[in-house]
C-alpha cells in the first residue's frame, strides 16, 4: 500500500508539471496546445544530447532544455499563433495550427535525434528500502522532489511576481487586463514560453528514468489532456489536482487491475466519463472555461 | 441551380468515368489505392464536419473507424456474415456506441469536447488491445474479400475474389459510398435538421430557450457522424483484409479533423477537398524522402498563416459573400 501511494505521488508530480504548462497556455490564449507532448520529447532529447553525448553535468542539460524550449515557445507564439489568432474567423483554427506544429516538431525530432529510444545514465545510485514495504530508487525520489519543488516555484512565480500577476489577470479577462495597462502581447509570449519551458523541464527530468523516444509525444499530450479534464481547463490548482489524481489512479490501477490485463486506462476513461456527466467543467474549472 | 447541377454532373463523370479511364491509359494502378483511401477518409471527415456543424470539434473519428473495422472483421471471420451485411451493422454499432458515449460528453463544449474525443481515440485503441474478441496486438488477418451481393436472385455486385481487377471494384465502391455520404450530408444540411443544427452552432442556450431539443439533436448528429466513421472503417478493413489496434490511432483522428479544417468548415464539400489535398499532397511529397513530414507540416503551417479559414474561403472572397 505504501508502495502504491509513493508511486502515485511520484507519477503525479511529473504529470502535474506537464499539465501545468498545458493549462497555462490554454488559459492565456485559449489555445489547446497539441504540440505539448512533442515539446516534452524535445526537451528530453536536449538533455540527452547535453548529458549523454557531450558529457556535461545533468543540471546543465536540464537548464539547456528549459532555455531552448522557452525560446522555441516564444518564437512559436510570436510568429505563428499571434498572426493566426488575429486573422482567423474561428478560435478553432488554432487547433489546426497546433496540430501542424506537433507534426513539424515530430519531423524535426526525427531528423535531429533519430527514432531510437534514448536515456542517460543514472544520476544517483542506490535504492531506498524501508523494511521491504517501500522500495524506491534514489534517483526517482530525487526527480519526484525536484518536480514538486518546480511546482512550488511555479506557483510562487504566478502568485508573487509582476509577470505572474499579469498572466493571472490575462487569464481572467483579456480585455480588462489590457485596459488596466497589461502588455497583452508580451505576456502572452512569456506565458507560452513558460508553458513550453515546463514541458522541456519534465522531458529533461524523465529522460533520466524512463528514457525518451519519438513516439512518446502523442500519448503524453493525451495524458495531459485527461489531467486538465479532471481538474478543469485553464485553472492552475486544477492542473495540479488532475496530475496527482491521474498519477494515483494509474498507480492503483496498475496494481489492482493487473490480474485483468491492461485495462487501467479503460477503467480511468470510463470513470472520467461518469465524472464528467456530473461535472462537465472538471473539479475546479469555471463552467465553459 | 443549373450551374450546380452541371458541376455535380461533371464531378460524377470525373470520378466514375474519367479517373478509371485515365488510370487505364497511364497504367498507374497504384493510384487506385490512394484514391480509394481518399474517398473513404472523406466519408469519415464528413462525419467530423457534421459534428462541427453543431459547434463541436470532434477528434474522435478514428475511434469509430476502428470500432467499425473491428465489428466488420469480427462478424465476417467469427460469425460468417457477408461483407455487405456487416457494412450497415458496423455503422449502426458505432452509432449505438456513440449514443452511449455522447450522452455525457456532448454536454461538454469547445476544447473540452475536443480533448475528450481525442482521449476516446486512445482508449479505443487500448480497448482493442485488451479485449479478447479483437485478438489483441496480433489483430485479425486474412479477412475474406467481399462476396457477391444479389437481391432477388439478381447479382448487383459480383464477388470481389473473382473480379479481374478488385482494385477498380474497391475504388468504385468507395467512390459510390462517398458520393452517397455527401448526398446525405447535403440533404441533412439543407433540411429542417440542418437549420436546427446551425442554431446550435451559433448559440446553444438561445436555441434551447426557443424550444429546440438541443440534447436530442446533439446525440442524433453525433450518432450520424459516428455512423460515417464506422462505415469508412469497415470498408478499409475489407480492402486491407486485416485490422490491428493501431490501424486507426490518434494521428488518424487528428487527420480527420485537419481534413475538415483545410477544406473549410463552412462548406459541405470542404472535407472532401481537404482530404483530397492533404492525402494526395502527402503522397506526392514522398519524393522528399526523410524530409516528407517536415515539408508537409511546414506547408500546413504556412497554409494556416495565409488562409486560416480553409481552402474554399478563396472562393468566398471572390464571390464577395459573407
Amino acid at each position: 500500500m505504501e508502495q502504491i501511494l509513493a508511486n502515485g505521488l511520484y507519477l503525479g508530480a511529473q504529470y502535474a508539471l506537464i499539465a501545468l504548462g498545458l493549462t497555462l497556455i490554454f488559459s492565456l490564449m485559449n489555445v489547446l496546445n497539441f504540440a505539448h507532448g512533442q515539446m516534452y520529447v524535445f526537451g528530453g532529447f536536449v538533455t540527452y544530447t547535453v548529458v549523454a553525448q557531450w558529457g556535461l553535468p545533468f543540471i546543465v542539460g536540464l537548464v539547456s532544455s528549459a532555455v531552448i524550449l522557452a525560446v522555441m515557445g516564444a518564437l512559436i507564439e510570436k510568429f505563428l499563433f499571434r498572426p493566426v489568432i488575429r486573422k482567423s474567423k474561428r478560435d478553432e483554427s488554432t487547433m489546426l495550427l497546433a496540430a501542424g506544429i506537433a507534426f513539424f516538431l515530430d519531423a524535426v525530432i526525427l531528423l535531429l535525434f533519430g527514432e531510437k529510444q534514448r536515456g542517460v545514465p543514472k544520476i544517483v545510485d542506490g535504492v531506498f528500502n524501508w523494511d521491504m514495504r517501500l522500495i524506491m530508487p534514489y534517483d526517482r525520489i530525487l526527480i519526484g522532489v525536484l518536480a514538486i519543488a518546480l511546482i512550488v516555484g511555479f506557483i510562487a512565480l504566478m502568485q508573487y511576481t509582476k509577470a505572474g500577476r499579469a498572466m493571472r489577470a490575462l487569464a481572467q479577462d483579456r480585455m480588462a487586463a489590457q485596459l488596466m495597462g497589461v502588455d497583452v502581447d508580451r505576456y502572452s509570449m512569456i506565458g507560452f514560453a513558460l508553458g513550453a519551458l515546463l514541458a522541456g523541464l519534465v522531458g529533461g527530468l524523465l529522460v533520466t528514468i524512463t528514457g525518451i523516444n519519438l513516439g512518446m509525444g502523442g500519448p503524453t499530450s493525451i495524458k495531459a489532456f485527461m489531467m486538465i479534464m479532471i481538474g478543469g481547463a485553464g485553472v492552475i490548482s486544477g492542473a495540479i489536482a488532475g496530475g496527482f489524481i491521474l498519477g494515483m489512479m494509474e498507480s492503483i490501477g496498475l496494481t489492482v487491475l493487473a490480474v485483468y490485463g491492461d485495462i487501467t486506462y479503460l477503467a480511468i476513461f470510463a470513470s472520467l466519463m461518469v465524472f464528467l456527466a456530473f461535472r462537465p467543467q472538471g473539479l475546479m474549472g469555471k463552467p465553459w472555461g | 441551380m443549373n450551374k450546380n447541377l452541371v458541376g455535380i454532373a461533371a464531378f460524377l463523370l470525373a470520378v466514375f468515368v474519367l479517373v478509371p479511364l485515365a488510370i487505364a491509359a497511364t497504367g498507374r494502378w497504384d493510384l487506385y489505392y490512394t484514391l480509394t483511401s481518399v474517398a473513404l477518409l472523406a466519408i469519415g471527415s464528413a462525419g467530423v464536419w457534421l459534428t462541427f456543424y453543431i459547434g463541436r470539434i470532434n477528434i474522435g473519428q478514428g475511434a469509430y473507424a476502428l470500432m467499425g473495422g473491428y465489428v466488420s472483421a469480427v462478424l465476417m471471420t467469427k460469425a460468417g456474415f457477408s461483407f455487405w451485411a456487416t457494412l450497415p451493422l458496423a455503422g449502426l454499432f458505432c452509432a449505438g456506441i456513440s449514443v452511449l458515449i455522447g450522452l455525457p460528453i456532448l454536454r461538454l463544449r469547445g476544447v473540452y469536447f475536443a480533448m475528450i474525443t481525442l482521449v476516446l481515440t486512445e482508449v479505443t485503441r487500448l480497448a482493442a488491445l485488451a479485449l479478447p474478441v479483437t485478438n489483441g496486438a496480433k489483430g485479425i488477418t486474412s479477412i475474406p474479400l467481399p462476396g457477391s451481393l444479389s437481391v432477388f436472385g439478381i447479382t448487383l455486385i459480383p464477388d470481389f475474389a473473382t473480379m479481374a481487377n478488385p482494385k477498380l471494384g474497391f475504388y468504385l465502391l468507395a467512390a459510390a459510398l462517398m458520393v452517397l455520404s455527401y448526398v446525405v450530408l447535403w440533404r441533412i444540411v439543407n433540411s429542417r435538421l440542418g437549420h436546427l443544427c446551425r442554431s446550435l452552432q451559433q448559440n446553444e442556450e438561445l436555441a434551447a430557450s426557443i424550444g429546440v431539443n438541443t440534447a436530442y439533436l446533439r446525440v442524433l448528429t453525433y450518432a450520424i457522424s459516428s455512423f460515417f466513421g464506422g462505415l469508412a472503417g469497415a470498408v478499409f478493413v475489407a480492402i486491407s483484409q486485416s485490422i490491428y489496434p493501431s490501424s486507426f490511432a490518434v494521428a488518424d483522428s487528428v487527420n480527420f479533423m485537419l481534413y475538415c479544417f483545410v477544406g473549410g468548415l463552412g462548406y459541405v464539400t470542404g472535407p472532401m477537398l481537404g482530404t483530397f489535398v492533404l492525402y494526395f499532397g502527402w503522397d506526392l511529397l514522398s519524393i522528399a524522402k526523410q524530409y516528407q513530414l517536415l515539408v508537409y507540416s511546414s506547408l500546413m503551417i504556412a497554409m494556416m498563416l495565409v488562409l486560416p479559414n480553409g481552402l474554399l474561403s478563396l472562393f468566398d472572397r471572390k464571390g464577395g459573400k459573407k
